[in-house]
């Protein structure tokens, strides 16, 4: 089995609203895989799903190979969750809670346990209801990486951390990385978080899996941005499929390119004649953005 | 206090159906009463026996007051006398609602940031309960001025009603300052009008008797506003004694509210335990955690109540022993022991309610535990849904059966004259009923999670068959949907298995068909 995670046009609707229109997200056995998407997108109705506590109305999901809704029992032995909203019950401590949620998915390693306690500065004593988002989120992190599992679905695990406490979670992540038998679903809306820990990625909007694969495919999705200087005016390059924003300020030329356009364009340049050229790489930051902000612009 | 306008605004916005609900209901009840009276006894020697048994009825006396007077405006301030421990029991909950619960969720930190005083939240739910108090005893003067003949006694009686909310909201405000936890601040402010409640008992029943502990009920508040007695000596200084105490205690909860930060409560959190015990390993050994202080709770104000209760029995005696018409009554319907049979039997009729009201508190937890995303860390566990929802139910089940059998014994053991093994069984026999309630609840919490709340109605149907269904001589079929209308009648009736067999099934069958919706639905929903 290769694939941890394998769904396919997962559709979910509750009443009118459809959370998930057709999404699919393939999530291979080892690999960090980032899931992002903007707010109401449908991230954490995607995972409810993957966890059984939500019935998916259309399409196919399979988790750890087994169906997540009939066989949720058998197959949360196998996997840890962190919620992106963590609340504890008020008259337990931090500690119990650890405990508890580890003896229920089979088994916690208590020298995993007091290590993650030390590097996340958690006292486990206090009762649940005197702990910041930040410090409950500890809690429910600590109970899932000192479980014993092959499978972590993370929702927005750094939401409430200290910039700190962001650093100690991703050298957490990178050291169950090195030892290669967990796979991590981590939804995250954190760039370089997602830059730093994950293998491939997928983003998703309105309830739709839009771009997916590794940093490097999805950097081939972004455009390049080109200033040029040129010695005649620039025939051809707005006709040019994969260029975008053309402009013309004092004789320069301003525009973006889509990867696979820059050749044709350099070349429509060069026809032209180049007197000085500056070109900035495809950033991930611009390639969110558009895709974030497609939300609003498309509909 | 700025700001103050606004939130009572976004209260009235939130509540608007709720609040005018409960002050027109409770403010029109006296009408009922009285026309229901009116009915029953047309004749004056009807109405006179009625008063004289009434009045020196322990059971009655317990329930709703002493009585002094015969007309049909004081018997329907007397049978009102549980009234203010609804009022009380509302106020008290509007200002709970409206204080620490959207502390306790953030969104009070939300308001506090804009341009709103320190003390305008407090200020908004107690102006806005106490207002509504006003309004519902503006309701009973206006539909008892005209029927009673007496404006001023009406007045009064107007006045009872708000008194009892005023208190009440004023004793919520302080406890919403002691813990962070909106239950518990809830908790202990129906623990005080519990024991407000009690002392009213004590000392009015005392008063029957040798009256050496009739002070008790001027130790309650809920003494003070039903010793008004508005269409007979009509007292006036309860209800000065009542708004005294009410501004007393808005002004300790605004002292205690400055020296708090928020989010905080006054009791100190202690640190506990680093690690779990090791029993601590299933979703029954998490329930056991979060029910055993509601299970504490209600089996020791129970027991409590046993105390009250067979206590009274003894002075039942007495009354049949030294009134000479109250005897000739009840020896024309058989003899004296059936006197005190009856009265065991209707008190654990009333035991019955109470316990099932714990047993649908018991199985709400579970929509708590699904709402606040409790429900949703233990099932991502290994944890089924049968599991976890099945672990809550067994506290549901066994919980009122503890809190039944301590008020049973107890009853049955301070009854010196009594057979513990009829008023025990008397006691016990309810619990199918209570079963049925709480299955209703399941019933919902599976099905139309988001109508949970509602299984809350039963309970109050149930409640308002007791307190009117008799009185208002309702259909038989209207009295047969509360459950309770079923339970055999012990001591002194006969026990029949039919009723209880059907009570204990249709709770089965609700609670599995609970069950098979929860299996399906969404969590949360």
């Amino acid at each position: 089995m290769t694939e941890a995670i394998d769904a396919e046009g997962l559709i979910k609707r509750f009443g009118k609203v459809t959370a998930l229109d057709g999404l699919d997200l393939t999530v291979r056995t080892g690999e960090v895989h980032g899931f992002l998407g903007p707010n109401g997108a449908g991230k954490t109705t995607t995972i409810r799903i993957l966890l059984g506590l939500m019935r998916h109305d259309g399409g196919r999901a399979r988790l750890l190979g087994g169906d997540p809704w009939a066989e949720a029992t058998k197959l949360h032995r196998r996997l840890a969750y962190v919620p992106g909203d963590v609340t504890l019950w008020p008259s337990l401590t931090g500690g119990e809670v650890i405990d508890l949620l580890g003896r229920l998915r089979g088994g916690l390693d208590p020298k995993r346990r007091a290590e993650l306690l030390e590097r996340f500065e958690l006292d486990p004593r206090k009762n649940g209801r005197t702990y910041s988002k930040g410090n409950r989120q500890k809690v429910a992190l600590i109970a899932a990486l000192a479980s014993d599992v092959e499978l972590l679905i993370l929702d927005e695990p750094t939401s409430g951390l200290d910039p700190l406490m962001e650093e100690v979670f991703r050298e957490v992540i990178l050291q169950e990385k090195r030892r290669g038998d967990r796979t991590v679903l981590l939804s995250s809306h954190i760039l370089a978080e997602v830059e730093a820990l994950c293998d491939r990625l997928t983003i998703i909007r309105d309830g739709r899996a839009v771009e997916t694969g590794t940093l490097a495919d999805l950097r081939h999705l972004t455009r390049t941005t080109i200033q040029a200087e040129l010695a005649g005016p620039p025939d051809g390059l707005a006709t040019l499929a994969g260029v975008h924003d053309l402009r013309t300020e004092n004789g320069r030329v301003h525009f973006d390119v889509d990867t696979d356009a820059l050749e044709p364009a350099l070349r429509t340049l060069v026809q032209v004649g180049v007197r000085s050229l500056v070109s900035q790489p495809p950033s991930l930051e611009e390639l969110f953005l558009r895709q974030y902000q497609r939300v609003g612009s498309d509909r | 206090m700025t700001g103050t306008g606004k939130l009572i605004r976004l209260i009235l916005r939130r509540d608007r159906f709720l609040l005018p609900l409960w002050v027109l209901v409770i403010g029109l009840l006296p009408s009922a009463y009285i026309s229901s009276f009116e009915g029953l006894f047309p004749t004056d020697p009807e109405r006179l026996q009625y008063a004289q048994v009434s009045a020196d009825n322990a059971g009655f006396v317990a329930l709703y007051g002493l009585l002094h007077g015969d007309s049909f405006a004081v018997l329907t301030n007397w049978r009102s006398g549980f009234v203010p421990v609804m009022i009380g029991l509302f106020a008290l909950l509007t200002v709970v609602r409206h204080t620490r619960t959207d502390e306790e969720a953030g969104r009070t930190e939300l308001i506090g940031a804009t341009v709103v005083g320190r003390q305008a939240q407090l200020a908004a739910a107690l102006l806005t309960t106490a207002v509504a108090g006003l309004v519902l005893g503006l309701v009973t003067f206006a539909v008892m001025a005209g029927p009673s003949g007496s404006v001023s006694g009406s007045l009064a009686f107007g006045a009872e009603f708000a008194a009892s909310a005023w208190i009440f909201a004023a004793v919520a405000a302080i406890t919403t300052q002691l813990t962070s936890s909106a239950r518990t601040a809830r908790s202990i402010a129906i623990v005080a009008l519990g024991a407000a409640y009690a002392l009213r008992v004590g000392g009015d029943i005392s008063a029957l008797g040798d009256g050496n502990l009739s002070w008790l009920s001027w130790v309650s508040p809920l003494g003070w506003v039903t010793h008004i007695f508005p269409y007979g000596a009509v007292n006036w200084w309860p209800v000065v004694l009542a708004v005294l105490f009410s501004a007393a205690a808005t002004g300790v909860a605004v002292v205690l509210l400055g020296r708090r930060d928020l989010g905080a409560g006054l009791l100190a959190a202690r640190l506990g335990r680093a690690t779990a015990a090791p029993s601590l390993r299933s979703p029954l050994a998490l329930a056991w955690r979060l029910h055993r202080g509601l299970m504490i709770g209600w089996t020791v104000g129970l027991a409590l109540l046993g105390l009250i209760f067979g206590g009274v029995g003894g002075s039942v005696v007495d009354l049949a022993k030294d009134n000479k018409s109250l005897t000739d009554i009840f020896a024309r319907l058989g003899g004296s022991t059936q006197l005190v049979d009856s009265y065991f039997a209707g008190t654990a009729g009333m035991v019955g309610l109470i316990a099932a009201c714990y047993a649908v508190q018991a199985t709400l937890r579970l929509r708590d535990e699904e709402q606040t995303g409790h429900a949703e860390a233990i099932l991502a566990t290994a944890a089924s849904r049968y599991a976890w929802a099945g672990s809550h139910l067994l506290f549901s089940l066994i919980g009122p059966a503890l809190a039944l059998f301590a008020e049973g014994l107890v009853a049955g053991l301070v009854y010196p004259g009594g057979d513990l093994a009829d008023i025990l069984a008397g006691t016990m026999l309810q619990l199918p009923a209570v079963w049925v309630l709480a299955a209703v609840a399941v019933l919902l919490f599976g099905l139309l999670p988001r109508w949970s709340l509602v299984a809350w109605a039963a309970p109050a149907i149930c409640l308002l068959v007791l307190l009117v269904g008799e009185t208002l001589q309702l259909d038989q079929r209207l009295l047969d949907v509360s459950p309770f209308t079923h339970v055999p009648r012990l001591p002194g009736g006969e026990v029949t298995m039919t009723p209880l067999v059907t009570l204990t099934l249709l709770a089965m069958l609700l609670t599995a068909a609970g069950l098979g919706g929860l299996r399906r639905r969404n969590i949360p929903d």
